[in-house]
């Protein structure tokens, strides 16, 4: 298993955000965190991808605990993409791209840089844009551009908050799609949360669905979206039915408490 | 065919490079202008005979080497540190306002200077703007630092965060500023007079025993940080990302924040408060040069120079022979253009 979670508790003061998380992700594979508001998804995401900094022993990616890893060598290994691009000081989106090899790069960049730059550039469609300043992007864009500076660390995980809430559906099928021909190419580890159960059941091989910090059941989309886990999870009596893409889930109606 | 990203690149990098030339060489031939003028003129021919070693009159290399080049160095060594500091600071705080002056080491030097100045006279009836000249610095190099250490301080209890970082300066700043009223309000006609002067700011000190400090400080802290350029764009793409980008971020906040903090405090401790060149010359910078930190420092550095330098010069000349304090004139042009900047250029960068 290329990513391991063994036993993830994290608390904020006295309050535990997650209990004693446990999983175990192969490459290769579309991973979707679910779950309702304050379920402890993005603390999940940013533990694994060690901007929290997680419990000794908690994390492991290539069979090593992720609190041994350099600062850059880590960075070589797994990549994260924020919900949204930071509102700094604007790169062009060359730049922003480039940025991406910073694990890799002493002070000058190499031809080899380039050359890795350029290929996910074309890869994503994204080379007409390059001397474009990122804040003159659209959404759909720059959420791409952000995707193309974590390929260009050349990670074995891809680490994604929330990658499709501000994307037109369009952008939103768009940006899966290419995740999972990712997964599927490059054998990388593409594990993201995701707020839409269909799209989550449609893309991912697997779901870990969690609730009040712990995961409340996780496997292939079938096993973990019945209606019976999405009433207690998130409240609402849901119809479930086979689409042509996929699984098709009404909400019906919140469950009266 | 399109160009490919190579040659994009490569091109964009040469544009730089040149640009950076092109900002040296005017900055060599401002050096040589600011100084032929003055009181004495010294024509070129001359003046590049005494600069490369040719015997000339006594008075004329005096005037040279004694009483213009000092200043002139003064001005270029200050004018790269305030844009250096400057350029750090809206950079590691993510704000297009931060500068030495927002974070709170001006207000701090001041207050420091003018205690000096004020309890010089009074306390110990010596005065200081004349013979200590080196404890007005110490003084306001210590409170500049202090007043740093106080807003790092409060901003640490709150997790380091950039804006309360930015609050805490501002506060800081008006509690120093207050500090300085009541000095100037209390203090009599004589240390009135010498603390205001000091505070418009100026090279009027400008000495070789006190450049032969500063110099190497101004050049081992602008090597220290441009090391760190790479940090600092990753940083631009925000705290988190440059975390899993494999940056230190705590460890080069602080490293960074502290030896601009001390570049800055000696620098203003020998020129007084010398406004707007941090904020101004980095900005202008991004606008020509763009926000990579390896061609923008150095950019930001020259800038500041040049902007420092002409204003000195013009300070010295507009009426000569009375010298105009240079913080007026860059406060007086500065402003005015870069208003013009910020409306002209489309671009908005603290959108």
């Amino acid at each position: 298993m290329f990513m391991q979670i063994k036993g993830l508790s994290v608390q904020f003061g006295a309050k535990p955000i997650l209990k004693d998380i446990r999983m175990e992700l192969p490459k290769g594979e579309v991973v979707s965190i679910v779950g309702p508001n304050g379920a402890g998804k993005t603390t999940l995401l940013k533990s694994m991808a060690s901007i929290l900094s997680p419990p000794r022993k908690a994390v492991w990616t290539d069979g090593k605990d992720v609190r041994l890893y350099a600062a850059n060598e880590l960075a070589k290994k797994q990549a994260y993409v924020p919900q949204h691009s930071s509102t700094g000081f604007p790169l062009t989106v060359m730049e922003t791209v480039l940025l991406g090899r910073k694990p890799y790069i002493k002070w000058g960049v190499t031809d080899q840089d380039l050359q890795i730059v350029e290929r996910i550039m074309d890869r994503l469609q994204l080379t007409r844009l390059s001397e474009q300043f990122i804040d003159e992007c659209s959404g759909g864009e720059r959420q791409k551009v952000l995707i193309a500076r974590a390929l260009a660390q050349e990670p074995e995980v891809l680490l994604l908050d929330e990658p499709t809430s501000a994307l037109d559906i369009r952008y939103q099928l768009e940006v899966l799609e290419l995740l999972r021909q990712l997964a599927r190419e490059q054998q990388v580890l593409v594990v993201l949360i995701l707020h839409d159960l269909e799209l989550a059941a449609r893309y991912s091989d697997r779901v870990i669905l969690l609730k009040e910090g712990e995961v409340f059941a996780a496997g292939r989309p079938e096993e973990v979206f019945t209606p019976a886990h999405i009433e207690q999870v998130y409240g609402v009596h849901v119809e479930i039915e086979q689409g042509s893409c996929g699984m098709k889930m009404t909400a019906i109606r919140p469950v009266l408490v | 065919m399109e160009p490919r990203i190579a040659q994009i690149y490569q091109g964009s990098v040469r544009n730089k490079l040149l640009l950076l030339g092109g900002m040296l060489l005017l900055l060599v031939i401002s050096t040589l202008y600011a100084i032929s003028r003055g009181a004495v003129e010294i024509p070129l021919i001359d003046l590049l005979g005494i600069l490369f070693g040719q015997p000339a009159d006594e008075m004329t290399a005096y005037i040279v080497y004694e009483v213009r080049l000092p200043r002139i160095v003064m001005a270029i060594v200050t004018g790269i540190s305030l844009a250096c500091a400057g350029a750090i600071m809206q950079a590691l705080l993510r704000n297009p306002l931060a500068d030495p002056f927002t974070l709170g080491v001006s207000s701090g030097a001041a207050f420091g200077a003018a205690l000096a100045i004020v309890a010089g006279a009074s306390v110990f009836g010596i005065n200081l703007v004349l013979s200590g000249q080196w404890l007005i610095a110490l003084n306001a190099f210590v409170f500049g630092c202090l007043a740093v250490l106080i807003v790092y301080g409060i901003a640490r209890l709150k997790n380091s965060s950039t804006t309360v970082l930015l609050l805490a300066g501002v506060a800081i700043g008006q509690l120093f500023s207050a500090g300085v009223s009541s000095l100037k309000y209390f203090s009599d006609n004589e240390a009135l007079k010498d603390l205001v002067v000091w505070l418009m700011g100026g090279f009027w000190g400008a000495k070789w025993q006190v450049l032969q400090m500063l110099l190497p400080l101004v050049l081992v802290s602008l090597a220290v940080l441009i090391k760190y350029a790479w940090d600092l764009n990753a940083l631009g793409a925000g705290e988190e990302v440059a975390r899993t980008l494999g940056v230190k971020v705590k460890r080069i906040r602080w490293v960074c924040l502290l030896v601009v903090t001390l570049m800055a405090s000696t620098t203003i401790a020998f020129t007084g408060i010398i406004g707007f060149i941090g904020l101004v010359a980095p900005h202008i910078s991004r606008m020509m040069i763009g926000t990579d930190y390896r061609f923008l420092l150095p950019c930001s550095c020259l800038a500041g120079a040049l902007l420092l330098l002409l204003s000195d010069t013009a300070a010295r000349m507009l009426l000569s022979p009375v010298e105009i304090p240079v913080g007026i004139i860059t406060a007086l042009f500065g402003a005015p253009f870069f208003i013009y900047l910020l409306v002209k250029k489309r671009r908005d960068y603290w959108a």
